[in-house]
Order: structure tokens, then sequence, then C-alpha cells
């Protein structure tokens, strides 16, 4: 069926170029790093492309040159509609060439009506003294019928679905299109549009999104979900560690052809695995754990073991440690801590903390640290009655304490009076690290631990987790980052939609096989656990 | 080496710096008394003058205090004014009306306060909305009941006893209302800089989550803050009925104004970009300072305005300066 939709496109006789967009020779280094190498890619008129890869390989990047967020290389090309197009694009200048966007989060203002959001970009961009708005709410109608939505204009956009949001952004984005039509080209960039639609509702997305490129226009599609791309594009194009990794058709492309071009074959560093060890015995238990992403999960971790929680976008990985931690409140589920019980539902940090639990945020500088104290400041909060808090306060001692804890961790700058705003963010997380772990914590729940850190600042951060591991705490990580879960887990746990589909311990364990488990769903649960069984 | 003598000598010039910042209020106050003192010796220079400035201004300092420690938390109070003429003509009406002894009329105000205080932070609190609407709507609510309690008239006759303890009774020449508030003061820096409670509270107002995620009861913390701000505005209407002899329903909330600007340009000064006690007392004698000087010059009552308006603004522009520059140096 998909394949239909290329050849009907192609056969449509109609005059303008079969290529909307083409990428030639893109690069664009971020400091000394990498982010895309030479990328060359195109777009057809009438198709859906699928533009797949991990996290980090570059897709992100790809798209924001194309919104004018960053300027590439010099030597890249873009063609749009048979016409060269400058590099760097100006901000806003994709609306002119006939690129509109639509993000995960879709960008809508919930509280004010669906004709307002739908007029949003043309009123932020047009002089406008007498707005018709029964003549707005008519077009608005039309367009909607087009497409078969029933939406009133006139409703406030939170009383939408989340179906009907994400099928009202990518209507509007499709009418941007249409309202320049000065534009060569009519090219929508769909970023993550489906991780946080339940599975039937993509349907409905779907057939949107064939009821545009019907119309002559073209669809980029990103996404982490091989099923989903293999349903809805014509051809796939790979990205992987900034290169194009290949381009597929989709109709003859198997699911396991396309993880491979997505995984690679890389080959795991023996050293980045940690070193076997005797494990404590178990010391949680999280028992039915549901609530945000997180539809039922249990698991045990046993004292001194590292456990790695992970999926794709929208699997509900990311919430598992903070519910965990009470930090966002579960709807059921259990935390049993060395015998000590307690109802996550009703959980909270205050009672965490005082369980010996604790929790490494990951967005470090609303989360984690206050910017504007300094190093002694962030340090010492938990711990303020050590230095006689509940009577009078030795300035002397925190600051003498946060040095000592500096040199242990190897902070730089070194001095405690330091403002936090003043570190690199390797730095910061080592404070971050530094003023958790002096609790003696029995359960470290961290979130994407090395988030903005520099490589030897990762290292060390790994290095703190192991001898946290080594005293006996027992440690959770979630994290999308699968060479640092390979680094530091003894066990991974994988989520999808919401659900552990799979388990990977000892040997297992690699950055590719992570990686791969992470593109499996619930339908492939049964391959997975023969998988577990010790390969050969 | 000549690096090294320049780095040295860029960290004297910080240190400089620093100090000016630290100090630079309190010196450009002791430069407004020199100023007026040229002007007009015989009378700014006066014990008689100074000491009716420090005891006058007690309510306005005890105000400013309960100001900094919502706004340290991150939060506004602005029903202070409102409390204050409220828990005065409580008093007034209780015991010049009901014929209740002074002393079970104050404790009342200070019960009112803290009343006021617990409504404001369920409001807050309770229902998740924004501190500086919460307590706009219930700083003029009050002032209605204060009209309404009051049939909108001054009420005197009050026992005498609350103005002996509060501006009759001198301590080396100043009343006591003056003690009371560098009492209070000194308490609040003890508690700011001392204390868990004040780092705890601290971090509430720079980093909510952060603290929330340390374990910090952040509700309970921003509770009490409120409690602690209607507490001293129940204060602060004992002290103006002491002062006054009498309550008055509406003069009181002239004082929001120059209370707020007092807090903010109190937080330029002894420890910059933080709101603190004594910054904020040097910060309220200074700008009486430069009014009582003006008014004594013979320029009109419109000073006052111009002043504590100006100053309000120049002192938020000062501090976003200093932070800017602090993360600058960063």
């Amino acid at each position: 069926m998909t394949a239909g939709y290329s050849a009907g496109a192609a056969g449509a006789g109609n005059t303008a170029p079969a290529i909307a967009l083409r990428i030639e020779r893109l690069s664009k280094h971020f400091g000394g790093a990498r982010a895309l190498a030479d990328v060359t890619l195109e777009v057809r008129r009438g198709e859906v492309l699928g533009l797949l890869g991990q996290n980090g390989s570059g897709k992100s990047t790809l798209i924001k040159v194309l919104a004018g967020m960053h300027a590439p290389d010099p030597g890249a090309r873009l063609v749009v509609a048979g016409r060269e197009v400058d590099l760097p694009l100006p901000p806003g200048e994709f609306r002119r060439i006939g690129i509109a966007f639509v993000h995960q989060h879709l960008g809508l203002v919930p509280s004010m009506t669906v004709l307002e959001n739908l007029l949003v970009g043309e009123h932020a961009t047009r002089a406008n003294w007498k707005i018709g708005w029964r003549r707005q709410a008519e077009r608005a109608l039309a367009l909607f019928a087009r497409f078969g939505l029933t939406l009133d204009p006139f409703a406030p956009v939170e009383r939408l679905s989340s179906v009907q949001r994400a099928l009202f952004a990518i209507v509007r984005a499709f009418d941007q299109l249409e309202q320049t039509p000065e534009a060569a080209a009519r090219i929508l960039i769909l970023d993550e549009p489906t991780p946080f639609l339940p599975a039937g509702d993509v349907e409905k997305l779907f057939s949107l999104v064939r009821n545009i490129v019907s119309e002559g226009a073209s669809v980029i599609f990103v996404s982490h979900d091989i099923d989903e791309v293999a349903q809805i594009t014509d051809r796939i194009t790979v990205l992987r560690d900034g290169r194009v990794a290949g381009t597929l058709d989709t109709a003859g492309a198997s699911k396991a052809e396309i993880i491979e071009l997505i995984v690679g074959r890389t080959v795991d560093l023996a050293g980045m695995r940690p070193p076997q060890r005797e494990l404590g015995p178990e010391a949680v238990l999280v028992n039915d754990l549901k609530g945000r992403g997180v539809a039922g999960v249990t698991f045990r971790v046993r004292a001194g073991e590292v456990v790695g929680v992970t999926g794709l976008i929208g699997s509900g990985y990311d919430d598992v440690v903070g519910m965990c931690f009470g930090a966002v409140r579960a709807e059921t589920g259990f935390l049993t801590l060395h015998g000590a019980e307690q109802d996550l539902a009703l959980a909270s940090p205050h009672r965490s903390v005082g369980m010996g639990i604790v929790l490494i945020p990951g967005d470090r500088l609303a989360a984690g640290i206050v910017p504007t104290l300094t190093i002694t400041d962030n340090v010492t909060l938990p711990v303020l009655d050590r230095f006689g808090g509940n009577v009078m306060l030795s300035r002397r001692a925190m600051r003498s304490f946060a040095a000592g804890r500096n040199e242990a961790f190897d902070v730089r700058p070194r001095s405690p009076d330091t403002l936090m705003s003043a570190m690199s963010g390797g730095n910061q997380q080592k404070v971050v690290l530094a003023k958790w772990f002096q609790m003696n914590p029995r359960l470290v729940l961290l979130d994407e631990p090395t988030q903005g850190v520099d490589v030897g600042a990762r290292a060390q951060v790994f290095a703190e987790i192991r001898t946290m591991a080594g005293e006996g705490a027992a440690i959770i990580c979630a994290s999308s980052d699968h060479e640092q879960l390979a680094a530091i887990c003894d066990r991974v746990l994988v989520l999808s939609r919401g659900r552990l589909v799979a388990e990977l311990a000892g040997d297992a364990i690699s950055k590719s096989a992570i990686a791969e488990s992470c593109y499996l769903t619930a339908d492939d649960l049964d391959r997975t656990t023969a998988k577990e069984a010790p390969a050969p | 080496m000549s690096a090294d003598i320049a780095a040295q000598d860029a960290a004297r010039r910080q240190i400089w710096i620093d100090r000016g910042e630290r100090y630079g209020l309190l010196i450009a106050w002791l430069i407004v008394i020199a100023a007026f003192g040229l002007a007009k010796p015989g009378i700014f220079l006066s014990w008689a003058n100074f000491s009716t400035i420090f005891g006058s201004q007690a309510v306005l300092v005890v105000m400013t205090l309960g100001l900094i420690i919502p706004l340290t938390a991150g939060d506004y109070d602005l029903s202070i004014a409102g409390n204050l003429t409220l828990s005065s003509m409580t008093i007034a009406v209780l015991n010049v009306y009901f014929g209740w002894p002074i002393f079970a009329a104050a404790l009342m105000a200070l019960a009112v306060g803290l009343v006021i205080g617990a409504v404001n932070a369920f409001l807050v609190l309770f229902f998740r909305i924004n501190s500086l609407i919460v307590t706009l709507g219930m700083g003029t609510f009050l002032h209605g009941i204060t009209l309404w309690i009051s049939n909108s008239n001054t009420i005197s006759g009050i026992d005498f006893a609350i103005a002996n303890v509060v501006i009759v009774t001198r301590l080396f020449g100043i009343p006591l209302a003056f003690y009371y508030a560098l009492l209070i003061a000194a308490i609040i820096w003890y508690v700011f800089t001392f204390t868990a409670a004040g780092q705890r509270l601290l971090f509430v107002g720079r980093g909510r989550e952060v603290a929330r995620l340390s374990g910090i009861r952040v509700d309970q913390v921003r509770a009490a803050t409120f409690l602690v701000s209607g507490l001293l505005g129940g204060f602060a209407g004992i002290l103006s009925v002491g002062s006054l002899g009498a309550a008055d329903p509406n003069s009181g909330l002239s004082y929001l104004l120059p209370a707020f600007a007092a807090a903010f340009l109190g937080a330029t000064t002894i420890t910059p970009g933080r709101f603190n006690p004594i910054g904020s007392v040097i910060a309220v004698y200074f700008l009486v300072t430069g009014i009582t000087g003006l008014s004594i010059l013979g320029i009109s009552t419109f000073v006052q305005d111009l002043f504590y308006g100006g100053a309000l603004v120049i002192a938020v522009c000062l501090s976003q300066l200093v932070r800017g520059r602090q993360e600058r140096l960063s």
C-alpha cells in the first residue's frame, strides 16, 4: 500500500519537480564534536520519508539546520523544488521556502481556542487591524472538513483529546504551507508526533498524513517507532553517528534490516563493562508501579547492583525513577527498601530522603542545583544538622566541609565559594553527586546522570557510581544513553509502551544489544524472553 | 610575573568593589546626613530630630522585615499594609468600644495578623495561586473590614499604657519602638545566617524544585513565611497604635510602597543580592533621612512619593545589575 503511494504521486503528471527537497554534503560541527558528516538526502514530491536514528545520530541537528537554528559547515547545498537556497537559512526563512514543522510538543496554547491557535502564525508575521472572526471560522471549518476533522473553532484547545490536538497541529502546519503560495514546495516535518498517542489513535494520524501527501505535499516523518515508520512511509533514511547509514524503500525492507541500519554493528569496548563482583542480598522491590507513561512494572534490585532502565521516547522509562522517589506521584505502586515499605501513591521526596533514598535529577539547572548560590550552600543543604543547623550554623565548618568534598570529587574550581553558575556541567554534576553521596544512601536513583557532562567528568561520574554500589547501595539508572548503561549496569530493563519487555544481564549487555531491545515492542515479547537465555 | 601582578591588582580591585557594594548604602546614608547637616546644621543635626526619625519609623521597619521573609522564599505579601490597619483598628475597637484591657487587645491584634497569614498561606498553597494576586486582593479586603468596623473613623482615646511602652519611654533618648524593631531584625538576621531553617528558606526561594527534591517540605516553609509576615503585620499594628495613640483606618496603607522600596533597596547592601534584615533597616532610615532632610529644607510633601517610588525602581535596577555582574564574573 505504501509503495502504491509513491507510484501514484510520481504518475500524477504534475509540472512541479519530482524532488521537493534535496540536501547535499551537509556537515555540522559543534566545537570539535561532529554532529553531521556529509549528509545527502532527498524528499520526493508526494511521499512520506521516514527519518530514523538513535539519540545522538544527528536527526535533531538536521532538523534544526532546516529550521534555521543551526548554521551548517560551509560547503553544504540545499535545493528546494529545483531552486538552490542559500545556507545558512535565516530564522523563519523555512516558511518562505515552504517548510512547516510539527514538534513533539505540538506548540499549541491549551487555554486559547482552536481558531486562535490556527491563526497565531499569521498574526505573528502580518499586521491585521480587523480580524474577521466569523470569516476565519468558516475558513477553518472548511479546512478541517477537507481532512475529515470535526473541531469547534471556538473550543479551547485544552478540551481536545490528545489525538485531536496532534491532528490539529498537523493540519495547522499544512495550512501555514498553503498560506505561503509563493513557496516552491510544501514540506511538512513531523518530529516524533506519536509517542504520547494511544496506539489506536496513531491510525487516525496516519490517514491524515496520507491525505496530506495525496494533495502533493511531502512529509518527513521522524520517529523511533519502527513499526509506525514501516506502516506510513514510502522510503526510509537512517542516520547513524551523523552519517546517512542507508536509504531503503519501505515496501521491501524488513524490520530486522531497519534495526541493523539504526544500531549498526558497533564493536563494544570490553573495558567499558563494570567488573564482575559479588552482589548483596535483595534490597529493593518496586511492585506494580503505574502512573504517567508507566503501565505496571515490577522489578527487584540487589544491594550493590546497578540496574538500568531504558526504552524509546514515550515508553515510560524516564518516569520510573521520579515516581520511585515521590517527585512525581504514582497512581499505584509500592517500593520496599530493606523491608521498609512505601506507598508510591503517597510518597514525597521528604519521606524518601528520610528512608535513605536519593535522586540525582536529569534537569540539573532546574532541579539539581541552584546556580545563583555557592558550592558550599548547595552541597551542605541536605546535611545542615551536621553543622549545628538547629542552633547555630557554623559557616566555617560548612565551608571547610565543602572544600573537602571538592577535593574528594575533584571539583574545579576548588574554591567552595564558587557560584554554581560559574562551573561546567561536569563539575556541577560532581557537586550534585557529592551532595547526595555524603548521605550514605541505600538506594540511589539516577536520571540521565551524564547529560551535558564532558567526557572526563563522565568517566568520573561512572567511577563514583561504582564506588557507591561497592559500598552496598542499590542503584537504579534511567537513561537513553546506551553506552552509559553498558558501562555501569549489571542489569538493564527495557520498557516499551509502559511495560517491561526485555531484561539484559551480565555478558548479554552491550550498547548495541540494549539499542536493539529498545526497538522491540510488547508484541515481540516472546522473542525477547528467548533471547534472555545465555546466547552462545 | 607582570601577569601575576595584574591578577593581584584585579583581585584587589574586586575586593574593593565588593566592599563598595556591601557598604554602599550605609555610606550613602552618611553622605545624606552630612549634606543636610551642612545645609541646616541647627535643625537637622539635633538629637531631637534623629530620635524622631528613629522612633517614628519603627512601624515601617517592622513591615519591611515582615516583607523580606516571604520575599526570600519567593512570595509576595501585599496584604501586610491592610493587615496593619486591621490589627491596629482591632486594638482600638476592643479597647475603646468594648473595654478590653489593652494587653488583651494587643494580643488579639497579633492573633488577627496570624489568621491573615494563615488564610494567605491556604489560598496560595491549596489553590496554587500566585501570591501577588492573593495578597493584593486580601490587602484591599482587609482594608474594607477596617473601614467597616471603624465606620471609616479614626478611633482615639486608647489606653495610654500602649503609648508608654512604644513611644513615650525612651532609652538613650530613642523611643522603645526602635529597639523592638532592632530586636526583630536581629532575630531574623540570626535565623537567616545561622540556622538550617534560613538556608532552607533561601533554597525554597532560589530553586523551589531543587529544594523539594532535596527533601525540604516546600509548602510548609512557604506557609511559615506567610504566618511570620502576618504576625509581623500584627505587631506593626501594635506599634502604630502606640505611636499615634489612635487607630487610623487609612494611613497604614501608605506604608506598603515604602516597605517594598526599603526591602529591595536593602537587598542591594550588606549581603548584596539577598533580602536581608540589616540592609532593610539601613534602607528604611536612608529613605526617611532623605525625606526628613528635604522637608526641613522646605520642599513640599510630594517629595515623599518621588523618593519612595524612585527608590523602589532604582533599587530593583541596582539589584539586577548586581546579579548580572555576579553572573558575568562566573
